[in-house]
C-alpha cells in the first residue's frame, strides 16, 4: 500500500494482533529469533504509522485473533469479518459473514473497505438431539467432517443449526464454526439467539446506550426463514456423536474413540486407497489398532479451536487429582489470551494444570502451526486440540490426532488415547 | 500483476489429492515479511531429505529423488498437474507465491479449496478446474510421455495436448478480464469508490455501532 501510496480506508474497523509466531514462554526479553521478531515489529510500526488499533505482545487483551475477537466484541452478528487467516469462519458463531482472504485481499480490504464477491452455495447442516455427556462442539465438528469430507463444504457457505447447536454455548458455536474450513467452506454460521446476545452483551467494544438496543432489533432478525430453502442439506443425529480421535493426515480421517485404524483396502477409490496408505505410513499406525492403544507422546490443548475459558475447564476437569503419564514426554495448556489465562488463573485452573504436571504457558497459536518455538519432533505423536493433522503441521515428521480438550486432558493422564466418558 | 494470456509449458503431475497448503509452503517460511522467493521451499518437506528453515540457502541441501518436482525430466515445468482439493487448509498467499516464484503459471485440478483458488488470480496462475475424468487422462499422458507439455489460451479458454486435442475450460469472466489484462484489483475498486462512500453514509445511519 505504501508502494501504491494508498491509505487504509477506515482504520476504525480494523484490529491487529501478533499471535502466530509470538513465544508461549517468558516474553520479558522479546521474540529470540529475529525473523519472528522482524515480522511483529513490522507489524507494530505499521499499526503505529497509519493509526491501527493493536494489541500488542505485551497487552493482557493480546492473544489468538480468532479468540480476542469476540471477546473484546470487536466481533458482533451481521459484520462481515475478514482476516488473513482460514479459522476466520470462527466468527460466523455470532450470525457473522466471516471469511479467510489471502494478503492481497487483506490489502484490498484495508485500501477499499470492499471485495468482490460471488454468493457462495448454502449448505445446512442440522444437528439434532441432546448430546451424550463428554461429547463436545469439537466432536461434532470432526463427526461432521467425518461424513461430508474436507472438500464436502467447497464452495459453500455453512449454517449450522438444529437443537443440538442451539443447546451449544457461544464458545461450542465457535469451535463449530472454526472447523468449517476444514469441511472446505469458507465460512460457517449460527442464527443469532439470545445465547448470542447474552456473550455480546457488555463487551469493551460492544455497543451501548441506544445503539444496543437498535442492534439487538436488528440482529434479532438474523436467521434463516423457517422455509428458506438451501443448495444442500446434512442431517446428524446428536445422540449418536461419540468422542472423535483422528488417525491420519487430513480431519476427514477421524473415527470414534471406540475404533480403530481403518484398513486402506477398505476405501471407497483408488485413490482414497493410495491417500489411507500413506497417512497410516506417515502416522506410523497399523490398520486394525483401536484408537484407545495408540500412546502419545506430547498433549497440546489450546490453538483457535480449543482454547477458551470453557476449554480450559473442561481439560481441567479431567487432569483434577490426576498426573501426565510418565511416557508423555510434554502437555502443555496455552490459552487463547490473555484475559482468558487471567480467568483460568482466577478459576485455579492453572493450578490444577501445574499439580498434574501440565506446563502452563502463554497465550498465542503456539504447537497448532508450530511456527514459534512449540513444535513435535520427527516421529513425535501428538493429542490436539487444534484443527488439522495435516503432514508437518506441528513440527516435520509430527503426527498430529485431533481430539477435544477433555480428550487431550485423559490422553495425557493416561498415557494414550481413552475414552474420557468412562475415565 | 503479471498478465496471462497464453502458455506453452512443461507438465509435472503431483499425483495426490487434498494437497494442502502446510505442505506448499510450510509454516516457518511465514515468517518473512517478502512476497517473493519462496520457490526453492516449494513442497520443502517433500523436495528435501532435510530440514528448511528461512535464511538457510538451500544450494546444498539433500534432495529427495522420489519426489516428482525433482525428477529431471520435469525440470523448467510451468504447468502443475493436481488431484482434488488442491490447496486446502490455511489461507496463506505464500502458497500461490512459492508455486509462482517456482516458475508455476497454471495448475489443473478437478477442485481446488476456495481460498487457494481466490489466491491464485490475485497472483497471475490461472487454476483450470477440468472433470476427473479429463485430468485422469492428462496425467495417464503425461507419466507416458517424456516432454509432455500444454498449450493454455486463457482469451479462448482452452487447452491443448501434444496431438492436438482441444480441452476447453470455463473461467469467470470478471476473473479472466483482470488476468488478462494483469490488472490492479484495488484500482478497479476504487474506480467505485463514490459507490463505497455512498454505502458507507447509509450503513453508518443503519448501524451506527460499527462506525467507531
Amino acid at each position: 500500500m505504501k508502494l501504491a501510496h494508498r491509505l487504509p480506508r477506515r482504520v476504525d474497523a480494523a484490529i491487529a494482533v501478533p499471535d502466530h509466531n509470538v513465544p508461549t514462554t517468558d516474553r520479558s526479553q522479546g521474540i529470540a529469533d529475529p525473523i519472528s521478531r522482524l515480522q511483529v515489529e513490522t507489524l507494530d510500526a505499521n499499526c503505529a504509522e497509519f493509526g491501527i488499533t493493536e494489541f500488542k505482545m505485551d497487552d493482557i487483551r493480546q492473544g489468538i485473533v480468532h479468540v480476542i475477537g469476540p471477546e473484546e466484541g470487536l466481533t458482533l452478528p451481521g459484520m462481515t469479518v475478514v482476516c488473513g487467516d482460514s479459522h476466520t469462519s470462527t466468527h460466523g458463531a455470532f450470525g457473522a459473514l466471516a471469511f479467510g482472504i489471502g494478503t492481497s485481499e487483506v490489502e484490498h480490504v484495508l485500501a477499499t473497505q470492499c471485495l468482490w464477491q460471488k454468493p457462495s452455495k448454502t449448505m445446512l447442516v442440522k444437528v439434532e438431539g441432546a448430546l451424550g455427556k463428554g461429547v463436545t462442539a469439537k466432536d461434532i465438528a470432526l463427526a461432521i467432517i467425518g461424513q461430508i469430507g474436507t472438500a464436502g463444504g467447497t464452495g459453500y457457505a455453512l449454517e449450522f443449526g438444529g437443537s443440538a447447536i442451539r443447546g451449544l454455548t457461544m464458545e461450542g458455536r465457535m469451535t463449530l464454526c472454526n472447523m468449517a474450513i476444514e469441511a472446505g467452506a469458507r465460512a460457517g454460521m449460527v442464527a443469532v439467539d439470545q445465547t448470542t446476545i447474552d456473550y455480546v452483551k457488555g463487551r469493551p467494544y460492544s455497543p451501548k446506550g441506544d445503539a444496543w438496543d437498535k442492534a439487538v432489533a436488528w440482529w434479532n432478525t438474523l436467521h434463516s426463514d423457517a422455509d428458506a430453502v438451501f443448495d444442500r442439506v446434512v442431517e446428524l443425529d446428536a445422540t449418536k456423536i461419540e468422542p472423535q480421535v483422528t488417525w491420519g493426515t487430513s480431519p476427514e480421517m477421524v473415527t470414534t474413540i471406540n475404533g480403530s485404524v481403518p484398513d486402506p483396502a477398505s476405501a471407497s477409490s483408488e485413490t482414497r486407497q493410495h491417500d489411507w496408505t500413506r497417512a497410516l505410513e506417515y502416522m506410523g499406525l497399523k490398520a486394525g489398532t483401536p484408537l484407545a492403544e495408540i500412546p502419545v507422546d506430547k498433549v497440546f490443548i489450546g490453538s483457535c479451536t480449543n482454547s477458551r475459558i470453557e476449554d480450559l475447564r473442561e481439560a481441567a476437569s479431567v487432569a483434577q487429582g490426576r498426573k501426565v503419564a510418565p511416557n508423555v514426554k510434554l502437555a502443555m495448556v496455552v490459552p487463547g489470551s490473555g484475559l482468558v489465562k487471567q480467568q483460568a488463573e482466577a478459576e485455579g485452573l492453572d493450578q490444577i494444570f501445574l499439580a498434574a504436571g501440565f506446563e502452563w504457558r502463554e497465550p498465542g497459536c503456539s504447537m497448532c502451526l508450530a511456527m514459534n518455538a512449540d513444535r513435535l519432533e520427527p516421529g513425535e505423536r501428538c493429542a490436539s486440540t487444534s484443527n488439522r493433522n495435516f503432514e508437518g503441521r506441528q513440527g516435520q515428521g509430527g503426527r498430529t490426532h485431533l481430539v477435544s480438550p477433555a480428550m487431550a486432558a485423559a490422553a495425557a493422564c493416561a498415557g494414550h488415547f481413552v475414552d474420557v466418558r468412562f475415565f | 500483476m503479471q498478465a496471462f494470456t497464453t502458455l506453452d509449458g512443461l507438465v509435472v503431475p503431483l499425483d495426490r489429492a487434498n494437497v494442502d497448503t502446510d505442505a506448499i509452503i510450510p509454516k516457518q517460511f511465514l515468517k518473512s515479511i517478502k512476497r517473493s522467493g519462496f520457490g526453492p521451499n516449494l513442497f520443502d518437506e517433500w523436495r528435501y531429505l532435510d530440514h528448511g528453515e528461512p535464511g538457510k540457502s538451500n544450494h546444498d541441501r539433500p534432495l529427495n529423488p522420489d519426489f516428482v518436482l525433482n525428477q529431471p525430466r520435469y525440470q523448467g515445468a510451468s504447468v502443475l498437474l493436481a488431484r482434488d482439493n488442491f490447496g486446502c487448509g490455511s489461507s496463506r498467499e505464500h502458497a500461490p507465491w512459492a508455486l509462482e516464484d517456482a516458475g508455476f503459471r497454471a495448475i489443473i485440478a478437478p477442485s481446488f479449496a476456495d481460498i487457494f483458488f481466490n489466491n491464485c488470480f490475485k497472483n497471475g496462475i490461472l487454476p483450470i478446474v477440468l472433470d476427473a475424468a479429463i485430468v485422469d487422462q492428462l496425467f495417464k499422458e503425461c507419466e507416458a510421455n517424456e516432454g509432455y507439455a500444454l498449450s493454455v489460451d486463457l482469451d479462448q479458454q482452452t487447452l491443448t495436448t501434444p496431438t492436438g486435442e482441444s480441452i476447453p475450460f470455463a473461467v469467470d469472466a470478471g476473473r479472466k478480464h483482470r488476468l488478462f489484462n494483469g490488472l490492479d484489483d484495488i484500482g478497479l475498486t476504487l474506480l467505485q469508490a463514490d459507490k463505497i462512500a455512498t454505502y458507507e453514509a447509509q450503513r453508518k445511519i443503519e448501524a451506527p455501532w460499527l462506525f467507531a
